[in-house]
């Protein structure tokens, strides 16, 4: 792991109209790592990274993914910039086909890349066996594999992953936290949200905790597990 | 069956004009929900656009160049007309209440609707003679060039939409657009331009839908988009609204089961027939033929 900071918040605020979501959290993403963002329902989460994602407008503070700030930049351009975000909810395109799906994943090269999508294959042989099928008749766990599989299209340089584990089969949660792993092993930074903080910090390098739009604690995912507050909070164990 | 088989040929020449201008319809409606009640002025419009070029631009030639030459200015007119209506009417309302886009399209409906009164006049005009009176007489069902001619170029501009949003991709991207905007943009899809697109299309196939509605019933006047607009609305609902076949199906049924009532019943009922036929689909199938292909699962 080299030191290279490749993604980079600092003093962001993000506000629903007067209430305030996230107020003014800075944090960081280095090449190659998977970072982890733990918090309960409404931490502002889902916020952050859909304000990375230009869906939502910062109202101070800058996002920097390799130098370039990308608040200024509307939505459709980020994901040529080298980041791919796979929403909260999987947000497949439900009466397309699963082909279709990926290849609009895709949308942004010239060319689909051939090799990303066999790598898609390989990592989630249930899509190609049900490439032709509709996405809204997969079960809720082939669309989130659907789901990662589309933002891997792009050939990303960081994935943004929104609760991957929600409402999922415990089974299929085990697998797609493995394909995780792979996919950060191929060398993509990961930035990954969840809710099940002790599945997300054994996969992950580092974490934050967020909590109503601050962040509450960050550490290395041991820093954190050892922690009472996290233990406390999110993993249910009573001191 | 002489009266079957020429109510079949009229209901299909009506149908086609109906599915042409329905497209319109459903095409911004599967991108915006939102009902775009200017898209029947805008078809009216073109009619006059259409007479205009052909008397001054074109000096009332009708060579089969000519005619073309009027087709693709009136068509390329009307795609302005439509993404400027887009910008000015639609976009500035995208975040705001539903209520409000739809007063402003209906706002829309009525400015485009008095632009043609004060442009062109309040009265009637007579559409020109732009393809040859040729009538076809088998065993008693008469067929006109002019119906040929609009059957054959409607279903070829059809089958071609079809082809672009089923197996291109853009096509891809603008059915992705009318899913889920959010994560069409995550796919890095400028949703704007997609709309813009979109207005192009819908307006161009609802011009040349204006100038066969021109040649085919000659007569032309401001306020016609009201009906021929909400003629082709039905058409989109009962194909299913946001659907792109379906508005074809739906066109072409309507036309078909309007050219019916008129040939066995009356022609002065063809109207209310219609309006029943509209009610009857929003009590049984609300969602129209085609209409939400899956169930969505959760």
């Amino acid at each position: 792991m080299s030191n290279d900071v490749l993604f980079e918040i600092k003093d962001l605020e993000v506000s629903y109209g007067s209430i305030a979501a996230i107020k003014g959290i800075s944090l960081e993403v280095r090449k190659g790592e998977i970072v982890t963002i733990l918090g309960a329902n409404g931490a502002g989460k889902t916020t952050t990274m859909r304000t990375i994602s230009q869906l939502l407008k910062a109202k101070n503070g800058s996002i920097k993914f390799k130098g370039i700030e990308l608040t200024h930049l509307p939505a459709h351009k980020i994901v040529k910039l080298g980041i791919s975000h796979s929403p909260e909810g999987r947000r497949v395109f439900s009466i397309l086909t699963v082909e279709e799906n990926l290849m609009l994943g895709a949308f942004t090269r010239s060319k689909v890349n051939k090799e990303t999508l066999n790598w898609v294959y390989e990592l989630f042989p249930r899509l190609q066996e049900r490439r032709k099928q509709l996405a809204g008749t997969l079960s809720g766990g082939e669309q989130q594999m659907l789901a990662i599989g589309r933002s891997l299209m792009s050939d990303p340089e960081m994935l943004l992953l929104d609760e991957p584990s929600l409402g999922i089969a415990p089974i299929l949660v085990k697998a797609i936290f493995e394909q995780i792993k792979a996919i950060a092993g191929k060398g993509v930074t990961v930035l990954l949200v969840e809710q099940n903080a002790k599945a997300a910090l054994k996969l992950a390098d580092r974490g934050y905790v967020l909590d109503v739009g601050k962040i509450a604690l960050e550490g290395t995912s041991a820093e954190l597990l050892a922690s009472e507050k996290v233990q406390e909070a999110y993993l249910g164990k009573k001191h | 069956m002489d009266i079957f088989l020429q109510q079949l040929a009229n209901g299909l020449t009506i149908g086609s004009m109906f599915a042409l201008v329905a497209l319109g319809y459903t095409m911004v409606y599967g991108v915006m929900k939102l009902i775009n009640f200017a898209h029947g002025d805008m078809v009216a419009a073109s009619a006059f656009v259409g007479l205009t070029i052909y008397t001054q631009v074109m000096g009332q030639a009708t060579s089969l160049l000519a005619v073309i030459v009027i087709f693709l200015l009136t068509a390329l007119t009307m795609a302005c007309v439509g993404v400027i209506l887009e910008r000015l009417a639609y976009r500035p309302l995208r975040n705001a209440p539903r209520l409000s886009a739809v007063v402003s399209a209906l706002g829309a409906s009525l400015v485009i609707q008095n632009g043609i009164m004060l442009v062109w006049g309040p009265r009637m005009r007579i559409f020109p003679e732009l393809v040859p009176q040729v009538y076809w007489d088998f065993n008693g069902v008469v067929i006109s060039m002019i119906q040929v001619i609009i059957l054959v170029l409607s279903l070829v501009l059809m089958l071609a939409l079809y082809l672009f949003v089923e197996k291109t991709r853009v096509g891809a991207a603008v059915r992705a657009a009318s899913i889920d905007q959010d994560a069409a943009r995550l796919m890095g899809i400028n949703v704007n331009s997609i709309i813009a697109l979109i207005f192009i299309i819908g307006s161009s196939l609802g011009a040349v839908g204006g100038l066969f509605i021109g040649l085919y019933y000659r007569g032309i006047t401001f306020n016609m988009g009201w009906q021929y607009g909400l003629y082709a609305f039905i058409a989109a609902i009962l194909g299913g609204i946001g659907n792109i076949p379906g508005a074809m199906i739906g066109g072409m049924l309507l036309g078909l089961f309007n050219a019916f009532i008129a040939g066995y019943v009356s022609s002065t009922w063809a109207d209310a027939f219609t309006f029943i036929l509209l009610i009857l689909i929003l009590i049984v199938r609300p969602t129209g033929i085609l209409g939400e292909r899956v169930a969505e699962k959760v």
